[in-house]
């Protein structure tokens, strides 16, 4: 599943940095750091990751999302 | 004998009402289906056309109610369990956050009802729950709650949404 999540979102959003973790068995959390999220509100940013990874949404139980700008990653 | 054999065959028959045959199209035929003939749902189960189309109805149903919640409240959080007895971590995160804005919110306990469960991922197109409504527009999941609150946003998108504050 993680090799999974990292191949989709990858491809989708070419990400300059990227953390998967999973913890108690389901539930996972992402850190995606892309310039795709440039311009765009944080519900727009995590729709693009939801739908990157629709067919694996499917079987997690939760998903806790990260996603920032390279200048916003670089300021926290 | 000849009972049990009655029996083991009408048996048969109602179970096979419920086996789509191999050899189908994938492809619907041009002639017109007989009404015992299955078809496949969108989430691929096969069930008989009348009992498809009664499912139709109660998703239909349900998106005409979480509308008119969605609506009717100004702050409307779809969440797994209740206010005071949140059902999951992510909803409670999400009743902490509205608390700790001094809003007034609804609820509505996905748990307690399974076609609002599913038909709330339909109406906002967003997979998880929980999910809050401001104003009638969709806002976000959890995290999303949290990272509003955390940059203030969420005060501003709540005060434009008409929303109530706790005196």
């Amino acid at each position: 599943m993680q090799a999974a999540i990292e191949a989709k979102l990858t491809s989708a959003l070419a990400p300059t940095h990227l953390e998967v973790t999973c913890s108690d068995g389901n539930k996972w959390a992402v850190t995606v750091i892309s310039e795709a999220f440039q311009g765009k509100p944080l519900l727009a940013r995590h729709r693009l990751v939801n739908t990157a990874l629709a067919e694996e949404l499917e079987d997690i139980h939760a998903l806790s999302l990260k996603t920032k700008t390279p200048a916003e990653w670089e300021k926290s | 004998m000849m009972i049990k054999a009655a029996a083991a065959l009408s048996l048969l028959s109602l179970a096979s009402a419920f086996i789509v045959p191999a050899h189908l199209p994938a492809v619907a035929p041009a002639v017109a289906q007989p009404r015992s003939v299955l078809q496949s749902t969108s989430d691929g189960q096969n069930l008989r056309p009348d009992v498809a189309e009664q499912l139709e109805l109660y998703a239909a149903e349900a998106q005409k109610r979480i509308d008119s919640m969605v609506k009717e409240n100004k702050v409307m959080l779809f969440m797994k369990g209740n206010k005071m007895f949140p059902q999951c971590g992510f909803s409670n995160t999400a009743v902490q956050v509205l608390r700790a804005s001094d809003v007034k919110f609804e609820t509505f306990d996905v748990l307690s009802d399974p076609d609002i469960r599913q038909g709330i991922k339909e109406y906002s197109q967003w997979p998880t729950i929980p999910q809050l409504y401001v104003g009638g527009e969709f806002v976000g999941g959890s995290d999303i709650l949290i990272e509003l609150f955390q940059n203030g946003e969420l005060k501003t998108t709540l005060e434009s949404g008409g929303a109530e504050f706790v005196a």
